[in-house]
């Protein structure tokens, strides 16, 4: 499997899937005629249902109670001690990879981040513009690309202070190259934020047979097992390209209630924090900060990692 | 041309003056002053003038409210309170309830010298309010007499072509947009009826009657006093050692008639109505005792010592006025981008004095939820976090609602077998110290 990876990273390329279940393989320097319309009609019906919180999205939209504080926690530890609470990420350099409609990119560009989403749908991407333009303060925050991550690598060295990639990776078909990819953007000592599926019997019978065959949480078809990625496979990844696993926290969504927890289990959703190491691997003092403020996280989240 | 203001505010608060009181000022100077609302902006449509008192008028305003410890705290949260110290409130002790068809009565106080609660003038907390938001000018914009004639709804999913944000056109012709409305714009809430949410509504047959009293001597006046008459309640609320306020619930002719009445019958009749025994019979005072003796059997410390409220000497002419009564409570208090609070979800008896109480309550909990909404980066009008207050506030606002409404019910009657309920009832509650405390609260 990992041959086959390599392979296909030889060829520089990686495909994507979007949420709605509909899969756009790209190839780096092609067009995107590959793309069937029908999919694409059936696409559109659902670009317009990003930001109905009672929809298809809705399990994304309160994701966002857990992944935002999240996200802000771990990079106000690791940036400065100094920040305005009115607007915590003010000066934070963000890079939000899938962004769909914007979902997490809004609430991220209104604690104050700057904050660029890329998407490799173009539909998602004018679903996500429209809504923000309507919004001055985000409007000038936010700014989106239609563009797949590789895409922007070589005008994006060392820019980002953070990377978002929420959702996404297991619809990444080369998981080390996007990784890498990912650390190539990112400024020394920056913070890599991804949420996703563990592969597990569980994720399995939860993930995809009551989501989606059941309950109908998330669209039929969102998921495929086969690219579900446990935990302890993409943390070995990212140490070996370079980054320092700081937080795995596992997640419980309750289809009841509507809303997401924290949880010690990483057997179905889990976030996960790492840090790009900085220059020749040089362990800095931000990193026993962002390992405290980990553990006390974890400690009032009644999560032991 | 329309002026259009171009920048959104975060939340727009539409209240108006001239329904039952409602001081929206609240919620702006709590969101003003939390650190997560640093960068938003807030605007609050008033339709009365500036009210700004650097010192209070000798006489008092008739129009008074009981604030309990908790909204104490509220106001000072954000520095409101000192204002109101420093113009004019009278905190009490204790507040003793009793029925005019028998001895029953209740006692609330604290053990420990504390405040139960303070009447202070409607005036002083708007002027407090209005000092306070003057410090907080640079994010919260106030539009002093004007007032909302329209507003237009947002689609709850929101599509490409039409303004996600509730637009909102006055009276002058200037239109407003906003990502959270707010009414609190009191019973009769146009921003409700515009939403269209259901209003549960009752006319009681009752009047309120409001004047400010004399006493006839002065004394330290640190009780509330409550008795519950056939035809309604009649309370007399501390505002100094010699002046007291009047609010007396009654029914509509009576209520003209104590209108129309000279000073001196207004003044007999106030005394007469505290102290009176013409609605005892001889048959629910011998229940009442015996139950008592049982009491004192059970718990041979006693209860509290019934006192007696003062007498009035004179009423100020100008301060008497009356005003109908209702109970209402909204089906939903929120909806995409609207939430209601204060008199516009839910009005009260003021047997309880609880009605601005209640929306010093929805204040404190819309406040909490929104402040972590913003710091989470959430958009403030979505129904997400609106259902969270929504849930917390009707979960505490029904059963009171519902207990107020009852209350005042049983005590409309002179029906023995009531009577002897509600007579045994309050016996048995004075008596049992852990029930007083959960009902003062």
């Amino acid at each position: 499997m990992h041959s086959e990876r390599a392979a296909l990273c030889f060829l520089f390329r990686y495909a994507m899937e979007q949420e709605s279940g509909l899969t756009v393989k790209r190839l780096f320097c092609t067009s995107h005629s590959s793309v069937d319309s029908k999919e694409m009609k059936k696409f559109q019906h659902l670009a317009h249902k990003w930001w109905d919180e009672e929809g298809e999205y809705s399990a994304l939209h309160s994701m966002n109670d857990i992944r935002v504080p999240f996200i802000r926690y771990d990079t106000l530890l690791n940036t400065s001690s100094n920040y305005d609470l009115g607007s915590p990420l003010s000066g934070v350099k963000i890079l939000d990879v899938g962004c769909g409609g914007g979902l997490l990119s809004e609430p991220l560009g209104r604690l104050g981040a700057s904050v660029t989403g890329i998407d490799p749908l173009e539909d998602n991407i004018r679903t996500a513009e429209q809504h923000k333009s309507f919004d001055p303060v985000l409007a000038k925050r936010i700014q989106y690309k239609f563009s797949s991550l590789e895409e922007i690598v070589e005008e994006s060295m060392e820019t980002f202070d953070v990377i978002v990639a929420s959702e996404v990776v297991e619809h990444v078909a080369d998981l080390e190259m996007f990784i890498k990819c990912c650390s190539q953007v990112l400024k020394p000592e920056g913070s890599l934020f991804i949420t996703t599926i563990s592969k597990t019997q569980l994720s399995y019978v939860l993930g995809i047979v009551v989501a989606e065959k059941i309950m109908g949480i998330v669209p039929e078809g969102t998921h495929e097992w086969e690219k579900f990625v446990p935990p302890e496979e993409l943390e070995h990844l990212l140490e070996l390209n370079g980054f320092s696993v700081k937080t795995v926290n596992g997640m419980l969504y309750n289809p009841l209630s509507g809303s997401w927890s924290w949880m010690e289990s990483r057997s179905v959703n889990y976030a996960l924090h790492a840090v790009k190491s900085g220059a020749q691997g040089q362990s800095s003092p931000t990193d026993a900060l962002s390992e405290m403020g980990s553990e006390q996280r974890s400690a009032t989240a009644g999560t032991a990692l | 041309m329309t002026p259009f203001l171009l920048s959104i505010p975060s939340a727009t608060i539409a209240s108006s003056l001239h329904s039952f009181f409602f001081p929206v000022h609240v919620y702006l100077l709590v969101l003003g002053h939390d650190i997560h609302f640093r960068d938003k902006k807030i605007a609050l449509l008033e339709a009365g003038p500036r009210k700004d008192y650097d010192h209070m008028p000798d006489s008092y305003s008739n129009r008074v409210s009981s604030i309990s410890p908790g909204s104490a705290t509220l106001l000072s949260s954000f520095g409101a309170w000192d204002h109101v110290c420093s113009l004019r409130l009278k905190p009490f002790r204790r507040m003793q309830v009793w029925d005019a068809c028998s001895e029953a009565m209740i006692v609330f106080e604290k053990d420990d010298l504390d405040d139960m609660g303070y009447i202070v003038e409607n005036d002083v907390i708007m002027s407090a309010l209005t000092k306070q938001l003057d410090a907080v000018a640079d994010r919260v914009e106030v539009f002093y007499g004007s007032r909302a004639v329209g507003y237009t709804w947002p689609l709850s999913s929101h599509r490409c072509d039409t303004s996600p944000w509730v637009q909102i056109e006055l009276a002058d012709g200037r239109r407003l947009q906003t990502k959270l409305l707010i009414g609190a714009d009191g019973h009769n809430s146009l921003v409700r009826q515009k939403a269209e949410i259901k209003n549960i509504e009752h006319q009681y047959d009752q009047s309120a009657v409001v004047a400010t009293l004399h006493l006839s001597e002065a004394t330290d006046n640190n009780v509330a006093w409550q008795r519950f008459l056939p035809t309604g309640p009649i309370a007399l609320l501390p505002l100094s050692d010699t002046a007291s306020s009047l609010v007396w619930s009654t029914c509509h002719e009576h209520a003209s008639e104590l209108l129309a009445m000279d000073e001196e019958s207004f003044v007999d009749s106030i005394n007469s109505a505290f102290w009176s025994n013409v609605n005892h019979s001889d048959f629910i005072d011998t229940a009442g005792a015996m139950f008592r003796s049982a009491i004192l059997l059970l718990t041979p410390a006693g209860t509290a010592v019934r006192q007696l409220p003062p007498s009035v000497a004179k009423a100020d002419p100008e301060s008497r006025a009356m005003f109908p009564l209702g109970m209402g409570h909204a089906t939903e208090y929120v909806q995409h981008r609207v939430a209601l609070i204060g008199d516009a979800a839910h009005r009260v008896h003021p047997l309880a004095g609880q009605g601005v109480n209640l929306g010093f309550g929805d204040i404190e909990c819309l406040a909490r939820h929104l402040s972590a909404a913003a710091f989470n980066g959430s958009d403030l009008g979505s129904l997400r976090h609106l259902l969270k207050f929504e849930t917390e506030r009707q979960r505490h606002n029904v059963s009171l609602i519902a207990a107020i409404d009852v209350l005042k019910r049983l005590y409309s009657t002179r029906l023995t077998p009531l009577v002897l309920l509600r007579t045994w009832g309050l016996q048995a509650t004075n008596a049992l110290p852990f029930v007083k405390v959960r009902l003062s609260l």
